[in-house]
């Protein structure tokens, strides 16, 4: 059956800001079904607000708003659009729950539009645990044994049935939020009252536990002929209890019988049909009982998921694309399977000669009040892939793909922890499990012991001990010993240069010239969906250690692009979205792009987007071997943020040419001391610094300073451990607790510039002439973590007059220091006087939003001079001036956090973004606001209890805020800032002063805002439990005064004013 | 026990890797496989006989070996060749791993080379003949005189290595209505025997060498063709009983070989194909329903596009190289397909297919 014709236009639902649980994977699915449906002639709709994401580029919708992602904007989106169909399958949960909740409401009926892919019915059966369970039951499929709790009565009379432990999930939370495993009836009753606050529908689901059985997942698609396939098995490594997003899995399935697999596959099936998935990607996650092989259906997703990016990146089969086409009537063997040149029809089963290892990662360190285990509530924020043709070679690669600083099964445990300690881990599983079985293993405990410990399957056991093994061989080696033939038989298990190098205690230099000198290299296979059973020109590669070498090197000029690694917090879709555009625009150009990359979500790794795509991990081995193979021009490190650019020195010295700004010019930005001579030219300020070896020195420098400062090491991404210090006792306290501080470890103190104003400034330049991308006001004061802070383009409160002499300086700034590219510059202005806090000489995280905001992609510009090109050549010479208000919010993973405080600081802790726009900046503000899941109160109570710099401001707000109409509850001190205005202010109780107290105040659904600001170890930890609450209850608080002042602005205009207009049509 | 082995084809190429299993010299057509489970059907199934088999997937051995997949009583196959071999499996319904059933059943296997490079050889060049040999017990000048003495696989019967030599009796099906089946055995795979029981066949197991006359004098409600190696224009004999078979108006039902002897029975060609389908994801498309199975495979040889026939549908095609997958007669109830729908290893969604031979019986 061909496409249908009476669809004209669709609509696509986005995904939103990224989050723990959905990340830029579904920027992946979301461009590749725009693309298809595009490319099929249907006009495409597409909402987002993300706009670090390709999905949202003008060029890959008709029509494209970056508004919230909510029933509300998407009701006045259909009215103003008229789609004639809805795809709600590619915007992960969001997506799903969105186009639900327009369907419920009798949107999309009303206006005649209709949902393909996934009917309402479909994603009711399948995200309805009861219902799913009434399903399942018919299909004679088991699942646990359950119950259903509405109430917390529900949840006791189901316990009596069950038993402990048990998993308890909450209905329509996106990647498990609030669930959990509990072992005691404490954890019980607090798992159960979260869970029931936190599900939309107010449902539990209470499971049997299943922990310590096998888990399997099962990536599905259907076309409407009812052809089904299966793309990719999924198992993980860790049994049940550990959420599957959290887990390391491995694609294929290692541990089944042909039998058990074709259960697993015609289970599969059955569920797609019985819940209604008619067309498109699924997944089925199923739990295998080791002893009896006993199967249990888990859940299903009816819409493309995290794990269908990582099966389409693992079997190189397109699932969002594939999806997206059936979903608009074609038939599986009428599409065309890409990897293989259209040689073979889509309608078939990928299957792949090669073993594929994911490895979540974990940003636990930035949330140390929370506990670092791992439960069924997913926590991870990124992910690792890495290919190999042999599971350790595969896990191996991962391993290093990690950026954490293990090249290998090092040990994680110190030498005085003992075998309890090494228990604990193995069966309380936290990020490092694996690296626990290793030590076990390296301690001689008996393979059953490990075992009985973690639960683990053996098989993927025994991969680790013979590891292990094979380490310990090495021990009793020197360098010297090892000839080729034993050299080979490490590296085809993949072992590491760096980690075979501390084992054998030499440098990593030392060990590659030994390999280099017995000539053992790797070669490089292609992932083609059919395991060789077909030709494929399709350049789609992976190293290994074998014989032929089946990567083709052109006579081409070529460029290597790195990607950006595992997204974390600090470094996400944004360096991505870069990477992207350069490959985009070098091949523009004409020039051959090599991208290298090891995440599986991202969209630089869909083997479309270059010319050759090497899934590798970005580090210095695994590069030098793909540079040393194809010879390019050079390679491009500023676009996929620290990762990159972390091995430009080892470049140097390899003489590998750095395409673009030299490497030096990234020594004088990076080294404080060079830095400090080279603005000495300029007109900028630094705030005064001083470095501390030891920690006394740290004490007399802020003597000298005087507080506040800020604090940090040296050399750190996403403004890890940086905290702002106010007295002596939280410099002592975070001397003791937080950092080990030494000479090879010194700490950076600056003065901190209280009250100042902060901007950020994008520039690209050719080396001779400089282009201003935009300059972009923080909201939030010099302090908050840029990339948590709130911006807005244009600033909205700096002068035009003090912004036209800051351009030329940091144009002048960027020309001298032979910036080729981008460039990216933070600034505080205070009294007048600009400050310049860093520059990096680099694509910064603000790019794909301010190129959103000018509707130019200033990553393709800077790529285009990086291959030569300049400024005059491409015809832009003045910068490009916004029309309307666009606002930037960052989005913060506390909910996933028990017990973490949400209050920003100098260490970034937001996930992602989202962007609002407006013709004022208060409409932005709220937009963006709304976008990030907010909801600002238009009236009611106002608790305000705020730090004494910004008692000042208080009056003002306050004044706004009563005209607005709402009342004013403040803490005594708060209150008497107030005195001697007109303005009526109703005391409360802190938490310390007795009951009741403000938080009883939130609990009794008294506060519908909050605005609290604080300063100093002490008060921020009194006040702790205030903002918790808050965020607990769904109470909005903001907690900076001009976050407040922004909210006033966003009130003042209203939402019922708000105008939405598509990119292209502004 | 690990021991030094090299595979050696008929072009010349080698490999040298570990050896595992039984110690000798392995002759056959090398072919590769592309299912990424059940090594132990594929093993034990018949139809491999004369054959070297290469595992693409590069994990073998990882669920060891149970007493209930099994799809014949020994290893037909010649030899195996894979990248990584498993010794530690790790399954609930393990009971031995690969290497002590490689060992009894007196098989060689050659693990740790490129199987990836060696794949797309067969693909590029077409299957090879080779062996597999211990190299501190034969050298290779021997392995070339096996390879040329074991000549081509096109011109040898090699179903009489694997067929019964008496009639049998399977096991009796539970069912209240029971249909007498008269199945020749070229080889057959035992999930085939499996399924016509479960639906109700009372089965008599035959020798290929058994006549039409005889098939006749047991009164059968529908005969059954099996699957088989090698080449079916070897088996002379059985193709002219078949003809004379379908004198008999009784249902026919052809799998594999079984489709291929039907084919030539109708005075059909067959062409040796290049690397043959040897795998379990393998899209063949239902003309009449216009639907797709994805379907286990194994066959080197394809029925040639038959010209203008009329009392013959061909009924599927693969969606790989658009080869005939199916064939009906017209009017009389036989019918035959190329590709494995008793699964073992693979999708079972095409199970489906017996139970027209039992609607056809039942009519």
């Amino acid at each position: 059956m061909p496409k249908r014709e009476d669809l004209k236009s669709i609509l696509i639902v986005g995904s939103g800001p990224i989050i723990i649980g959905q990340a830029c994977e579904f920027d992946y699915s979301g461009t590749q079904a725009c693309k298809a449906l595009r490319d099929n002639g249907y006009r495409v709709i597409l909402v987002n607000s993300n706009p670090a994401t390709i999905m949202t580029d003008p060029e890959i919708a008709d029509a494209t708003y970056i508004e919230p992602v909510n029933w509300q904007t998407l009701e006045k989106i259909i009215e103003k659009e008229k789609p004639d169909a809805i795809l709600p399958t590619m915007g992960g949960q969001t997506g799903l729950n969105v186009s639900l909740d327009l369907a419920t409401r009798g949107i999309l009926e009303k206006h005649s539009v209709e949902m393909i892919g996934a009917n309402k019915e479909a994603i009711d059966n399948a995200e309805d645990r009861e219902k799913f369970d009434k399903c399942m039951k018919e299909l004679k499929l088991e699942t646990p044994r359950s119950g259903f709790a509405h109430s917390m009565e529900d949840a006791w009379e189901i316990y009596k049935e069950i038993g402990l432990p048990c998993v308890i999930r909450p209905s329509f939370t996106l990647g498990g939020t609030g669930g959990g495993i509990a072992y005691n009836l404490k954890e019980f009753e607090e798992i159960c009252m979260n869970g029931l606050k936190l599900s939309p529908t107010k449902e539990l689901l209470i499971d049997e536990s299943l922990v310590g059985w096998k888990e399997f997942e099962m990536e599905v698609v259907r076309d409407r002929n009812d052809n089904c396939i299966i793309v990719c098995s999924i198992e993980n490594v860790d049994p049940m209890g550990v959420h599957t997003g959290d887990s390391i899995t491995v694609a294929p399935a290692q541990t089944l019988t042909d039998k058990e697999y074709q259960e697993m596959r015609d289970a599969s099936f059955k569920i797609l049909r019985r819940i209604g998935v008619e067309t498109g990607g699924s997944n089925v996650q199923f739990a295998q009982n080791p002893e009896d092989g006993r199967l249990v259906v888990i859940e299903m997703n009816p819409r493309v998921s995290r794990s269908s990016a990582l099966a389409s990146k693992a079997t190189g089969f397109p699932i969002a694309k594939v999806a997206a086409l059936l979903a608009v009537g074609y038939t599986l063997d009428e599409l065309k399977n890409d990897i293989t040149d259209g040689k073979t029809p889509a309608s078939f089963e990928p299957t792949i000669d090669y073993v594929v290892t994911k490895i979540p990662r974990f940003n636990f360190e930035k949330f140390p009040e929370t506990d670092p285990r791992l439960t069924t509530q997913m926590k991870s924020v990124g992910e690792v892939m890495a290919i190999g043709r042999n599971f350790q070679e595969s896990f191996q690669k991962a391993v290093r793909s990690m950026e954490n600083g293990l090249f290998g099964l090092s040990s994680v445990l110190k030498d005085s922890e003992g075998n309890g300690a090494l228990k604990l881990e193995l069966s309380t599983p936290g990020e490092k499990r694996l690296w626990y079985v290793a030590e076990a293993f390296r301690r001689g405990w008996s393979f059953d012991e490990v075992f009985d410990s973690c639960k683990i399957d053996k098989w993927f056991l025994h991969q680790i001990r013979e590891l292990i093994e094979y380490e310990n061989t090495l021990l009793e080696l020197d360098l010297a010993d090892l000839d080729k033939v034993k050299l080979l038989s490490f590296k085809k298990k993949g072992f590491s240069d760096a980690r075979m190098a501390s084992l054998l205690n030499v440098s990593e230099e030392q060990m590659r010239k030994h390999r280099y000198d017995l000539k053992v290299h790797p070669v490089f296979k292609r992932v083609d969906s059919c395991a060789a059973e077909f030709d494929s020109s399709t350049n789609y590669l992976y190293s290994t250690y074998e014989q032929e070498n089946e990567s083709v090197v052109s006579g081409n000029k070529k460029i290597v692009v790195l990607g950006s690694g595992p997204n974390r917090i600090g470094q996400g879709i944004e360096f991505d979205y870069c990477c992207v555009q350069a490959a985009l625009a070098f091949r523009e150009e004409g020039v051959e792009t090599i991208m290298i990359n090891s995440n599986p979500e991202t969209v630089s790794t869909d083997f479309d987007v270059s010319d050759k795509l090497y899934f590798e991990p970005i580090v210095t081995e695994d590069v030098f071997e793909i540079i040393r193979h194809e010879n390019p021009e050079g390679v491009v490190v500023q676009f996929g943020g620290q990762t990159p650019l972390k091995l430009t020195d080892e470049f140097e010295k390899n003489g590998i040419k750095v395409l673009g700004t030299p490497s030096s010019s990234i020594d004088t930005a990076e080294n404080r001391e060079k830095f400090k001579s080279f603005l000495s030219e300029f007109n900028f300020l630094q705030p005064e610094n001083r470095i501390a070896q030891t920690a006394e020195e740290a004490k007399i420098a802020v003597d000298e300073l005087g507080y506040p400062v800020i604090v940090r090491p040296s050399y750190v991404l996403g403004g890890r451990a940086m905290e702002l210090i106010y007295t002596d006792k939280d410099l002592k306290n975070y001397l003791t607790t937080m950092i080990d501080i030494s000479a090879d470890n010194p700490l950076l103190i600056e003065k901190f510039l209280d009250d100042a104003v902060e901007l950020d400034i994008d520039v690209v330049c050719d080396g001779e002439d400089a282009l201003i991308g935009g300059v972009l006001q923080h909201i939030e004061e010099a302090g908050i973590h840029s990339g948590d802070s709130s911006c807005s383009f244009p600033p909205y409160s700096v002068g035009d007059t003090q912004l036209h002499v800051l351009k030329k300086e940091i144009k002048a700034v960027a020309k001298k220091l032979d910036v080729v590219g981008l460039m990216n510059a933070q600034v505080a202005v205070k009294d007048g006087k600009f400050y310049m806090i860093e520059v990096n000489p680099r694509a910064s995280r603000t790019i794909p939003f301010l190129s959103k905001c000018i509707g130019t992609s200033l990553a393709k510009i800077a790529s285009k001079i990086i291959l030569g090109k300049t400024l005059k050549e491409l015809g832009l010479g003045a910068e490009i001036m916004p029309t309307n208000y666009a606002v930037k919010a960052p989005v913060f993973p506390f909910n996933k956090f028990r017990k973490v405080d949400p209050i920003l600081g100098p260490e970034m802790k937001s996930t992602g973004e989202v962007m609002g726009q407006g013709d004022s900046f208060g409409e932005a503000f709220g937009k963006a606001m709304r976008g990030a899941g907010e909801t600002i109160p238009k009236t009611g109570n106002v608790f305000v209890s705020v730090k004494d710099t910004d008692k000042r401001h208080l009056p003002d707000l306050c004044k706004k805020l009563i005209n607005l109409g709402f009342k004013i509850i403040a803490t005594k001190g708060t209150a008497k800032a107030l005195e001697g205005t007109d303005i009526k202010v109703k005391t409360i109780n802190k938490v310390l002063e007795g009951r009741p107290h403000i938080v009883d105040a939130i609990l009794n659904k008294e506060i519908n805002m909050i605005i609290n600001t604080t300063e100093g170890r002490q008060a921020t930890k009194d006040s702790a439990s205030i903002r918790r609450s808050a965020l607990e209850h769904s109470v909005f608080c903001t907690t900076t005064i001009s976050g407040g002042f922004a909210i006033v602005e966003s009130l003042e205009k209203g939402a019922k004013n708000w105008t939405f207009k598509s990119l292209q049509s502004s | 026990m690990k021991f030094d082995v090299k595979l050696l084809l008929e072009n010349g190429i080698s490999f040298e890797g570990i050896g595992f299993g039984y110690q000798k010299i392995g002759v056959g057509e090398v072919v590769f496989n592309t299912a990424i489970t059940g090594y132990q059907e594929i093993l034990t199934d018949p139809s491999y006989d004369g054959q070297i088999i290469t595992f693409t997937y590069p994990h073998i051995g990882n669920t060891g070996i149970n007493f209930e997949d099994n799809e014949s009583k020994q290893v037909s196959a010649r030899g195996m060749i894979v990248k990584n071999f498993c010794d530690f499996p790790s399954n609930w319904r393990s009971k031995q791993s690969l290497e002590e059933f490689l060992i009894e059943q007196k098989v060689i296997c050659i693990s740790d080379i490129d199987t990836r490079h060696l794949t797309k050889i067969l693909r590029d060049e077409g299957c090879k003949v080779g062996a597999i040999y211990p190299t501190k017990n034969f050298t290779d000048e021997e392995a070339k005189f096996e390879i040329e003495s074991f000549g081509s696989i096109e011109d040898q019967d090699f179903t009489e290595n694997v067929s019964v030599k008496e009639p049998y009796n399977y096991d009796k099906p539970k069912n209240k209505r029971t249909f007498k089946i008269v199945a020749i055995d070229f080889g057959i795979k035992e999930n085939i025997l499996r399924i016509l029981q479960r639906m109700g066949g009372d089965i008599e197991v035959v020798p290929p060498s058994i006549s039409a006359e005889e098939v006749q004098n047991m009164k059968p409600d529908g005969i059954f063709l099996s699957n088989g190696p090698g080449d079916p224009q070897v088996l002379v004999n059985p193709i002219k009983e078949v003809k004379k078979m379908m004198q008999l108006d009784i249902p026919i039902f052809g799998i594999c070989l079984g489709h291929q002897i039907m084919s030539l029975a109708y005075d059909l060609e067959i062409e040796k194909m290049p690397f043959g389908h040897h795998g379990a994801n393998h899209p063949v498309h239902d003309l009449k329903n216009n639907v797709v199975f994805i379907t286990s495979q194994n066959h080197n040889f394809a029925v040639a596009e038959p010209n203008n026939r009329n009392d013959i549908n061909i009924t599927h095609r693969s969606l790989f190289d658009n080869s005939i997958q199916g064939i009906e007669h017209n009017e009389k109830p036989f019918y035959s397909i190329q590709c494995h729908p008793e699964a073992s290893p693979g999708p079972k969604e095409f199970e489906t297919l017996f139970k027209r031979f039992f609607e056809d019986m039942n009519a």
